[in-house]
């Protein structure tokens, strides 16, 4: 039986506690891990900034050099899952089994996290503009002839993740490579992807005291993130409202990501609707940038009908199919809860599913739940089906006007905007509103990692402070 | 694994303490007037009819614990101790009334009985004890005090209200309840450094709270006993090997105001952690039953829930189901009748229960 152990600043630990992790499709277990007491965690990391003094012992330009090392292990080496090594196949096989994701979206995402670790110069290039690797080292860059002081504001980064896509582990990775420890929180039915991370940068040569590795309770959570000067935690709106008053707290909730198209935009619909279709679709539907409501600012049925018929060819397939789209549900449960949340959506005037077919949208393929991928054309904003987000291929279409539009769309994560108008784009740029925005035919969901991602890693990491020497 | 003769020997001096219970409780010279009226409606003799627990089984359904939060005290008080001043103690109570326990020995006879358990090592005589936990209108306060008096020490007390723990967790305000526990730490470990204490009673989560302050043994503790909420293998090795360093005994226990202290036997390396405890038998019986036919008891090694009967003179309480599941443990040379292991909330393992930090 695999059996993913903690990890306690980078030392192995067995628990008494264990916690089955099993295939979705018939509760066969296919690993335990040990679970963390959460006492075990605070006791851990009251000494975390020993794993501080691991990773600043390690110049910056190394460090960066094994985050390549790591891309080309993650991506093709056995290593180490407990007391057993572990191949790149039976990796794809168990985080398809456990998670629900197609063994191609499986493989998709490896090629994100690959690519983020590849990119790593670039990446903090991005995000600290262009600082020497000295501001890591040494805390102290002159630039432009001004002196420049960088301090970390936590001794780690808690990272408390989700089990429903794996790519999201990319967000917390440059972290390692700014010398701040991570101490992370894997989801319970995704525990596969971080601990491999892991493993492939302790073997490229990163000081394994760098990575706690905690899987525990709601409490042990908690504590991670109260432990640690700074986190990233992902969760639904309860998680988002429960951190909103945290500062030292960066919330990856929700993303209700749109597309807006504008209205002399709409005659030509069919020549992106690619856009479209990986906006709404990319990944499963399953992450924060998935577009879950396109915006027309002007008559949207056309466009909606479009759509929809590129999303009902969308079919639900085997987990190992190379054609597969859809993630199956690790939790039926919940598949069935967002099937009911639409279907009463639909009895309240002013909404009408454009995908209804013959088949049920919830359905059941190979012992998998699935939710075909679901188009609603709403009326207008103030309909409960517009501007929601599930976890699946799910967009409402609605229309707005140029003038109202960046008032109705509400907080956004991603907004790509089909637009050519320099007003609206103006608007567009200084709207608060919006976290990602891309200008023209730009999938929501195409990312480039210099760039922030809900908030600049590197500034939520480190403090500028005023520094002068004396002559 | 204690051997059948003294298994045998533990049944039959049970057997005889029923009868005695029974006997005392449903006679109209001693008893309590609440099971006299129960046993004249349900149309039975309760002194002829149950010899054995088997009996008794037979004849009581689970107790319903209404009766111990609606019904006036009069009706539960024993005529042998009518006009006796008593001690109400209770449990439960986070919303609505609680369940209240008449006492008027027992809390003290309880704690008496379990001292005779403790190593004087390890919880030496004529030393000072601190409690760290619930007291209010729990018996655990007097019950803690009256331990280090028999012993010949004082006690020192830093209190926590459960109830309002458990309401702030159970509405999420985490914040509030962390700065709750970091308050009832403080002063515990105000004492700890400021006082002569060797001898510790907390719960498991404020143990691991106070050994992230302060080292219990470099205090000078030299026993911890230890009770309140579920202790997972994990978190007694945990509290065993990090917060006691292995230096310090470590004496979990289970109980309640109903029952009284069921104890557990030093933990040896073949228990991997795992607890066990027995109940202070004969003045009370734990079973582990099968939830939906609680008359059957689990087989050994199996889980099943909680099922308490209380066999005082103060107080007769027939197949009480507690909120508990357990795993059935074999006797044991120092209890040589059934244990009950790994003790959790029931049904803690499908959905969340609310413990907070008692």
């Amino acid at each position: 039986m695999r059996h993913i152990p903690i990890l306690r600043l980078g030392e192995v630990y067995d628990s008494l506690d264990r916690q089955d992790v099993c295939d979705h499709r018939n509760e066969t277990v296919v690993a335990v891990t040990s679970q963390a007491n959460p006492g075990l965690i605070r006791r851990d990391l009251q000494r975390v900034e020993t794993a501080r003094r691991a990773l600043q012992a390690v110049p910056h330009n190394d460090l960066l050099d094994l985050c390549g090392r790591a891309a080309d292990l993650f991506e093709s080496a056995d290593l180490p899952l407990g007391n057993e090594p572990q191949s790149v196949d039976d990796y794809i096989a168990v985080l398809s089994a456990t998670s629900g994701l197609p063994h191609t979206l499986c493989r998709a995402n490896m090629g994100k996290i690959c690519e983020v670790l590849r990119q790593m110069p670039e990446i903090i290039a991005g995000l600290t503009r262009g600082l020497p690797a000295d501001i890591f080292d040494a805390g102290l860059a002159t630039v432009h002839g001004s002196n420049m002081c960088y301090c970390p504001v936590a001794d780690a980064l808690g990272v408390v993740l989700p089990s429903n896509s794996p790519g999201v582990n990319s967000l917390w990775i440059p972290a390692v490579a700014m010398k701040i420890p991570v101490v992370i929180k894997p989801g319970s039915e995704e525990p596969w992807t971080p601990w491999r991370i892991i493993q492939a940068l302790i073997a490229a040569g990163c000081p394994a005291e760098a990575f706690s590795y905690y899987p525990t309770s709601h409490a042990g959570a908690d504590d991670i993130v109260q432990a640690c000067g700074a986190a990233i935690v992902f969760g639904d709106r309860a998680v988002a409202k429960r951190y909103a008053d945290c500062p030292q707290v960066n919330i990856h909730g929700p993303g209700h990501s749109k597309v807006i198209v504008d209205n002399r935009q709409l005659s030509r619909c069919l020549e992106f609707i690619d856009v479209l279709v990986d906006s709404v679709c990319a990944n499963g539907g399953r992450s924060c940038i998935n577009a879950s409501t396109i915006v027309c600012l002007g008559p949207a049925d056309e466009l909606a009908q479009a759509l929809a018929t590129r999303l009902r060819a969308i079919a639900p397939r085997r987990l190992d199919d190379p054609q597969a789209q859809l993630s199956a549900f690790a939790n039926p449960l919940m598949a069935d809860y967002i099937d009911a949340q639409i279907e009463d959506g639909l009895k309240v005037p002013g909404a009408v599913e454009l995908t209804a077919g013959e088949s049920p949208r919830r359905c059941e393929l190979a012992g998998s739940v699935f939710m075909r991928p679901t188009v609603v054309r709403c009326d207008d904003f103030t309909h409960p089906l517009s501007n929601r987000e599930f976890l699946f291929p799910y967009v409402a279409v609605v229309e707005s006007r140029r003038e109202s539009v960046l008032q109705e769309i509400g907080p956004s994560l991603a907004v790509s905007a089909i637009t050519e108008d320099p007003s609206l784009i103006e608007a567009l740029v200084n709207c608060p509103q919006i976290d990602r925005l891309n200008i023209g035919g730009i999938p929501t969901n195409r990312v480039e990692w210099d760039q922030p991602h809900e908030g600049n890693l590197f500034e939520f990491l480190y403090r500028r402070r005023a520094i002068q020497r004396a002559g | 694994m204690a051997g059948q003769a003294a298994i045998q020997s533990a049944r039959v001096a049970l057997d005889a303490h029923i009868r005695e219970t029974v006997a005392w409780h449903f006679s109209p010279d001693t008893g309590t007037p609440y099971w006299i009226d129960w046993a004249r409606g349900a149309g039975v003799d309760p002194i002829a009819q149950i010899q054995t627990l088997d009996d008794l089984i037979g004849m009581f359904p689970n107790f319903d614990d209404s009766v111990l939060r609606d019904l006036p005290h009069q009706r539960l008080i024993p005529a042998a101790y009518g006009g006796k001043t008593f001690c109400v103690f209770e449990t439960g109570g986070t919303t609505g009334m609680p369940k209240q326990r008449l006492s008027w020995e027992d809390h003290l006879l309880d704690y008496t009985e379990f001292s005779t358990t403790l190593s004087d090592e390890h919880f030496p005589k004529n030393s000072n004890w601190l409690m760290v936990g619930p007291s209010g209108p729990r018996r655990l306060r007097l019950g803690i005090e009256h331990l280090a008096n028999i012993r010949g020490g004082s006690c020192y007390f830093v209190d926590l209200d459960p109830r309002w723990v458990k309401r702030l967790v159970s509405t999420g305000q985490s914040d509030q309840a962390r700065a709750y526990k970091a308050h009832v730490v403080d002063q515990a470990v105000t004492i700890l450094k400021g006082r002569d204490v060797e001898c510790l009673f907390t719960t498991p989560l404020l143990l691991e709270a106070i050994g992230e302050r302060v080292s219990p043994a470099d205090r000078g503790i030299k026993g911890v006993f230890c009770g309140g909420t579920t202790m997972t293998p994990q978190m007694v090795r945990f509290l065993v090997e990090e917060v006691l360093e292995h230096r310090v005994q470590f004496v979990p226990t289970y109980g309640n105001t109903l029952m009284g202290l069921a104890c557990s036997v030093p933990l040896q390396p073949e228990d991997n952690y795992s607890v066990t405890y027995y109940a202070p038998q004969p003045r009370a019986v734990l079973r582990v039953v099968k939830p939906d036919d609680t008359a059957q008891s689990v087989d050994s090694g199996e889980w099943g829930r909680v099922e308490l009967t209380t066999l005082t003179r103060e107080f007769f309480m027939p197949r009480f189901l507690e909120r508990d599941e357990a795993m059935r443990r074999a006797p044991c040379d120092a209890f040589p009748w059934d244990g009950v292991g790994e003790v959790r909330p029931f049904e803690s393992a499908r959905k969340k229960i609310v413990e907070g930090v008692y």
